[in-house]
């Protein structure tokens, strides 16, 4: 009996949450999360990337919400309220990154057209040439 | 002589969009916390671990949180310049001790000279990242309803407490 129970309480502490190891689907979403959290020391690093002190709580932070079954969303959300949209490491389109995201579309427009008038006023040039 | 202007007209668009970038602070992230009750918080006083510190010890007072560390360089060069502006006795100043060791915050408060009313120790910068701190020293105003009215992200100096500090503050009292 005393054996019995002995093994019981022995298989408990093997199967709790402390004795396991990194659940491997909790890393994967932990680390796609923090491809995408800008590391706020070192500006042009994802928190993945950055070993500053602050990049590792940051991730230390993804790691514990998700454990407590956060959801992605919630994370981000999380680290907006904080630190602005500027801790995305893809900033989101909005009035105010318009130009940012469209700029050069609007300059490839630009070009072209400029272009193609170019173009047809040589063309015409040429045609008045020949005749 | 229409054409050729376009060439110089570019340039000086370029030359202006450049200018600009040169003058921006890319250090300074805007805090999306202005405006927003500051994060409550209760935490070990660095003096006294047997006393605790929150916020909402200061209700009624506009008060300034300063954001400091034994180990940051910025914070040492800050420090006489906070001093000066504990000493002025304009609005009490509160620091919060991030990612410290006890020992070396309290040694550093009794080599330097200690600025501050009362220090909250924060050791594992969880209430740092409530604040969203990335870049010590940072300092926050606080008003009288415990809402962040400003953050200065880096040392404070006579020019900030001179420009931005005391004028805001002033302000803040008569409301």
């Amino acid at each position: 009996m005393l054996e019995r129970l002995r093994a019981t309480v022995l298989l408990l502490i093997l199967c709790s949450p402390a004795m396991a190891g990194p659940d491997p689907a909790l890393e994967l979403r932990a680390a796609r999360l923090e491809q995408q959290l800008r590391c706020l020391v070192c500006q042009n690093q994802t928190i993945a990337d950055s070993q500053a002190q602050l990049a590792l709580d940051l991730k230390q932070q993804v790691r514990e919400q998700l454990a407590r079954g956060r959801s992605e969303q919630d994370v981000i959300d999380f680290m907006v309220q904080r630190y602005g949209d500027f801790v995305l490491y893809k900033p989101p389109v909005k009035p105010a990154t318009w130009l940012l995201w469209f700029g050069p579309f609007v300059l490839l427009a630009g070009g072209l057209v400029a272009l193609l008038l170019t173009l047809r006023k040589r063309a015409t040039l040429i045609e008045e040439d020949e005749i | 002589m229409k054409r050729s202007l376009l060439p110089l007209g570019f340039f000086l668009l370029l030359a202006l969009f450049l200018g600009i970038g040169l003058r921006l602070k890319p250090q300074e992230i805007p805090s999306p916390l202005i405006d927003k009750p500051a994060p409550a918080f209760t935490l070990p006083q660095v003096e006294d671990a047997g006393k605790v510190f929150q916020p909402q010890d200061m209700r009624g007072k506009v008060w300034i949180l300063n954001v400091w560390a034994s180990w940051c360089a910025p914070c040492r060069a800050e420090h006489p310049v906070l001093l000066e502006f504990s000493r002025l006795g304009a609005a009490p100043v509160v620091g919060l001790n991030y990612t410290d060791k006890r020992a070396d915050s309290q040694k550093w408060l009794q080599d330097f000279g200690n600025p501050y009313q009362v220090s909250a120790f924060d050791s594992d910068g969880r209430i740092g990242i409530e604040y969203g701190v990335y870049g010590v020293p940072e300092t926050f105003v606080i008003d009288k309803r415990g809402v962040i009215r400003l953050k200065h992200t880096g040392p404070i100096t006579q020019a900030v407490i001179r420009d931005k500090l005391l004028p805001l503050i002033r302000e803040l009292n008569h409301a």
